[in-house]
């Protein structure tokens, strides 16, 4: 999450659900919070009880706009056109919580001479490479910063592990206009950039009337300042953009100007998809990173020293400055008493990136050939994934696949009943990948932890034994690993020095010998090496080899034998202090300093929740502190100050080098300091702000024949296709198709379209439509709705389509699968793929089954389709 | 041990349906059916004997594209509809074999196993609730959790609402709480809600009273629900009457005319 991680310092949610009951607004948008976050959305409707307006922003009037004061419809990805507006109606009309940004955020740093913004370069920044296809990020740096040394090209690699900021330079080094005059302060920097985001580009480009962009702005900005405090909810339907990254920083922009992070009821929620998806990227399935979002090393371009790799990313300001700690402590749980001083405790174990190595990269080679095997765990790529008609075909390239699942999904039988089998694109008596299929246990058959939306660490009990030879993924992955090094042991080899020194040490349990998973959450807090004692917190973290922690976030959340934190259920306050363990250090608001004022009192009694004690010398307050306790609001570091100590009294966002939060990012993205409205990569209109760029520069479209687009816009392909999700089902739907009383909420694929568009089309409600892109052919139902309503954008009408994807051609429910119609696409600096914005074609009546459906997609292509229902 | 019932506010209900699913789960109840019925995000569509909640769903098409609470506001009402538990219970009064009875808690039992499957109480419910299942004849209808109110325990529809909009509790506090919901409400700006709490019909009130945003009739709920057995006296009369009148007109056919 680096459009969090970058402007504030942590890639996680600024808040907490609970806490959203206390806001005084509550903008969602790029969710529907409602119907994928039912549980969450309890505490939006206690705002609203106490008198909070909720607005709601999305194409859809969907569950969550039933719900909410204000809905606005707006065209799928010009949210940036939306959210720029915002910004620039707060700029303009100098509603900014002034004293908040000029202390807390870099508004007043000065940038450099040779940095030039969009306005200048006709949309793109200073520094882009036409060759490369990329941008040269030195001239975003603050003016005086120097440069580090730039081992870490990435050029192969994903944006996950940039969250840290100041890598490139040393952004503790500044100058600064306090008056916020200086035309090359961020602030006025900012105020230009955002000065052609006007209301009347909002009509334009979103389809939003102007009256009702005004009564979000004034209904939004009215419920901040030192009273009031406002809320944003988002969710994929703002990560899942060709810059989901830059829309996340519109809306920290946003809050950072009205004063509202840090404080009760304010805050971004980055709403996460699904169980413990927080906790993924935490400890991550992610391939750039390693726990604790420290970088994965990467072959030949990265160091093979731990020095020069601490020397890389260690900061001299900030939290940042403890890195050498935590990743020493990081090879010290993996590798227990191996890990030396004289060996780099193991650095050299640990596997290198050698390129891309995201879902979509390894799939694209995949589909060339390039991969042997396969293990899906947690997934069902078969229907889940974009392009996903694609993903099948790379499939059967595979010389073995594993798939661990509680039911036997479209993955596990793709070479048998996918739709490519009916078509003829594949044979299964061709297919030589060998498939495994496990029986896993469900969440309830097994114990462990869950990291939820608001980083809160939850320990859940089993209630009854798996059925079978089902297993927990604990049981799965110990016995795996306890194979290999035995296989390792026998067959000693240099090779695999790295597995045999990786500890591997848990207590088993039972006749089926489960691994004691308290003890792994132990391995995760932390211990001393030399006694074995847990640690009580990252604070005690030493970077000697002294300590171990498998996750140095998450310390503390076992401080004593028998005190697993996770466990705990007795709340005792709102923000749920004594539930469970929060990351870090249970702070349930981050950067909770900036709820008082530079002088440490709070800005409000209303708002009140962190502040300095001037009797007791320390932070108090009900959340806490996310500060040194101790550190006094007047604190001064001294010039030779490092880390924490370099930071003054008065710099909230403490993992930032220069402790502001950033409205400018001078390092650690890849498609901008500041976020700019590009066009989706499929869109029915140019981009009228920028007229020499259609899309984001940066992202990559990962054109072939396979993954083919249409032109922007497209006669043969004119209505905006966006994706969603409902409540009755769970993702790719593996978890709900095979449940009947799920699956009879919802029991059949369709399509929601507006009556106009339906009839133009000659579309009944109920009626079977085919649905095409350039990459597929789908089939659904038309639930014809006026919850979906055409847009006029400079007069000219755009209709919206938009697809649940949860079907497959499993389960007790079947039916066409959306992502079949999804593009391969990465997002500059987290790789994710546009799945909310392209453009679609829809003809009457069902699709041609068989080989037929690949011709009538052919002649779709050509613009020879056409179908009228009777 | 307190008479019980439960207050369902639509302007609390998000549609997730986990009420449904909560009923199912709980008392065991089958599927009903696979099939997708294209009337908004209603698969289940009505109350019968394998689904005991049911969520209804009503678009408000009358102001498409605008949201909010506005009167002109366009709207997308959901409820969680159930049976009533009547006071004066048609299908209670309509049961030959017994199989209905009135619990502790006020609420309407069926007992399956004492249930012949005669549907005489499918006719006689006012709501519609009560249904056949045709595989197996003997009727069903929600049991107001009665075993888990027994051991102290919410229903599992109330328990499962993640919003509150299905409170359950003594039905005397519930109908306050209700007067005082409908005033905050109206002071919040809501203007186009309605208590259904039908107590001066010949149901003579119920046991699961509701709070709709727009007429209630749009949510499936009758306006003036009335037991059958109401209409007995009326009845009785009538064919108490009929029957004087063909007898009159019996003797009259025999004894009337003009004797020679």
């Amino acid at each position: 999450m680096p459009g969090l991680g970058t402007s504030f310092g942590r890639g996680g949610a600024t808040t907490s659900l609970q806490d959203l009951s206390h806001a005084d607004a509550i903008l969602i948008m790029g969710s529907s919070m409602a119907e994928n976050h039912p549980v969450g959305f309890q505490w939006v409707i206690e705002a609203r009880e106490r008198g909070a307006k909720i607005i709601h922003v999305d194409p859809r009037f969907n569950r969550t706009s039933a719900m909410s004061d204000i809905w606005v419809p707006l065209r799928a990805g010009s949210d940036i056109v939306f959210l720029g507006a915002l910004i620039n109606y707060v700029l303009q009309n100098e509603k900014d919580f002034r004293e908040y940004v000029a202390h807390y955020t870099n508004a007043s740093i000065l940038l450099r001479d040779d940095f030039k913004d969009t306005e200048d370069l006709d949309g793109f920044f200073s520094g882009w490479d036409p060759e490369k296809q990329q941008y040269e990020t030195e001239s975003w740096a603050y003016r005086g910063a120097r440069l580090k040394k730039d081992i870490y090209k990435r050029s192969k690699g994903g944006g996950h592990a940039q969250d840290r900021g100041g890598e490139k330079i040393q952004a503790n080094e500044f100058e600064q206009d306090k008056t916020l005059k200086d035309p090359r302060c961020v602030y006025q920097v900012l105020k230009r950039h955002f000065s052609r985001y006007t209301p009347e580009m909002v009509e334009r480009l979103c389809g939003v009337s102007q009256s009702d962009f005004y009564k979000v702005a004034e209904t939004f900005c009215s419920a901040s300042g030192p009273e009031k405090t406002a809320a944003i909810c988002y969710a994929v339907g703002w990560t899942q953009h060709s810059k989901g990254v830059q829309l996340i920083r519109a809306a920290a922009i946003l809050q950072l100007l009205l004063g509202n992070i840090g404080r009760p009821g304010g805050g971004i929620l980055a709403l996460r998809g699904h169980a413990s998806i927080q906790g993924s990227t935490d400890i991550p399935t992610l391939y750039d990173i390693l726990p604790g979002y420290l970088p994965m090393p990467y072959f030949e371009e990265d160091s093979d020293s731990i020095t020069e790799y601490i020397q890389e990313h260690k900061t001299d300001a900030g939290w940042w400055a403890n890195f050498d700690r935590y990743i020493v402590s990081l090879l010290k749980s993996y590798y227990g008493h191996a890990a030396t001083a004289a060996n780099e405790f193991g650095f050299n174990w640990l596997p290198r990136l050698t390129g891309d190595h995201s879902h979509i990269g390894y799939w694209i080679e995949m589909a060339k050939g390039n991969v042997e095997g396969l293990f899906v765990m947690g997934q069902n790529p078969a229907v889940g994934a974009p392009n996903s008609r694609m993903e099948r075909k790379a499939m059967a390239k595979l010389k073995w696949l594993v798939v661990r699942e509680m039911v036997e999904t479209e993955t596990a039988t793709f070479w048998l009943d996918s739709p490519e089998v009916s078509r003829g694109e594949l044979r299964p008596e061709d297919i030589e990948t060998e498939v495994f299929l496990f029986p896993a246990a469900g969440h309830v058959e097994k114990e462990g932890c869950f990291t939820n939306t608001q980083r809160l660490n939850q320990f859940h009990e089993k209630a009854i034994d798996p059925p079978g030879d089902a297993r927990s993924e604990t049981w799965f992955m110990y016995h795996l690993g306890r194979r290999l090094k035995e296989k390792s042991k026998a067959n000693p080899n240099p090779d695999n020095a790295g597995l045999d020194a990786l500890t591997w040490d848990y207590t088993l349990a039972g006749e089926i010998r489960e691994p004691n998973v308290e003890e792994v959450l132990q391995e995760i807090n932390g211990r001393s090496v030399v006694d074995g004692k847990l640690v009580s917190g990252y604070k005690e973290l030493k970077n000697d080899g002294s300590t171990s922690c498998g996750c140095w976030i998450y310390s503390g959340i076992f401080p004593s034998a028998g005190e697993n934190l996770a466990r705990k259920r007795e709340p005792r306050d709102f923000l749920g202090h004594g539930w469970g363990f929060a990351w870090p250090a249970d702070r349930r608001i981050l950067y909770n300093r900036a709820s008082a004022r530079p002088d440490g009192a709070p800005w409000s009694e209303r708002k009140k929740l962190v502040w300095w004690d001037m009797e007791k010398k320390k932070w108090t307050g009900t959340d806490v502190p996310d500060f040194t306790a101790t550190k006094a609001p007047d604190y001064v570091p001294p010039k030779a100050a490092q880390g924490d100590d370099a930071l003054g009294g008065d710099r909230p966002f403490i993992m930032q080098p220069e402790g502001m939060g950033r409205l400018f990012v001078p390092s650690g993205l890849r498609d901008g300091p500041l976020p700019a409205h590009y066009e989706p990569l499929e869109s029915p209109v140019h981009n009228e702000l920028y007229p020499r760029l259609e899309s984001d520069p940066a992202a990559k479209r990962l054109d072939s024949p396979q993954n083919p687009y249409a032109n922007s816009p497209d006669e043969r392909f004119p209505y905006v296709l966006s994706t969603y999700r409902l409540t009755e089902h769970h993702t790719a739907g593996g978890m709900s198709r095979y449940l009947s009383h799920l699956a009879e909420l919802q029991p059949e694929m369709f399509c929601e379209i507006s009556p106009q568009l339906a009839a133009e089309l000659g579309i009944r409600n109920r009626s079977f439509v085919t649905i095409a892109t350039p990459r597929g052919i789908i089939e659904a139902r038309a639930l014809v709705t006026s919850r979906i309503k055409p847009l006029k954008l400079d007069g000219k009408t755009v209709h919206q389509v938009t697809l649940p994807y949860h079907w497959g051609y499993k389960g007790l429910v079947k039916g066409s699968s959306a992502n079949d119609l999804i593009a391969l696409s990465q997002e500059p600096n987290v790789r994710i793929m546009e799945t909310k914005a392209l453009l679609c074609n829809v003809l009457p009546g069902p699709m041609e089954h068989g080989p037929k459906a690949l011709e009538e997609l052919a002649q779709v292509m050509t613009g020879h389709k056409e179908r009228r229902q009777e | 041990m307190s008479v019980t019932a439960f207050l369902t506010d639509s302007t609390l209900c998000i549609g997730c349906k986990a009420c449904e699913v909560a009923c199912k789960e709980w008392n065991q109840v089958s599927n009903d059916g696979l099939d997708w019925r294209g009337f908004s995000y209603d698969n289940t569509a009505a109350l019968g004997h394998s689904t005991w909640r049911h969520v209804a769903f009503v678009e408000n098409t009358a102001h498409p594209g605008q949201g909010g609470n506005a009167p002109e506001a366009f709207t997308w009402g959901m409820l969680s509809d159930v049976c009533k538990h009547c006071e004066n219970a048609g299908c209670l009064e309509a049961c030959p074999t017994g199989a209905l009875v009135r619990t502790e808690f006020g609420g309407v039992y069926l007992q399956p196993d004492v249930c012949n499957g005669c549907a005489y109480c499918v006719v006689a419910c006012p709501f519609g609730v009560v249904e056949r299942n045709p595989a197996e004849g003997r009727a069903f209808k929600c049991t107001f959790c009665y075993d888990r109110q027994k051991d102290g325990l919410k229903p599992a529809c109330a328990t499962a609402c993640p919003t509150e909009s299905i409170k359950f509790g003594d039905i005397e506090d519930l109908r306050e709480e209700a007067v005082r919901r409908m005033n905050h409400l109206h002071s919040a700006g809501f203007r186009d809600v309605h208590l259904y709490d039908p107590q001066h019909t010949s149901v003579g009130g119920v046991h699961a009273f509701f709070i709709t945003r727009g007429d209630p009739r749009a949510y499936n709920l009758p306006p003036n629900p009335e037991v059958p057995t109401s209409y007995l006296r009326k009845g009785w009369i009538s064919a108490g009457i009929a029957a004087g009148l063909m007898l009159a007109g019996t003797l009259f056919a025999f004894y009337g005319s003009n004797h020679e």
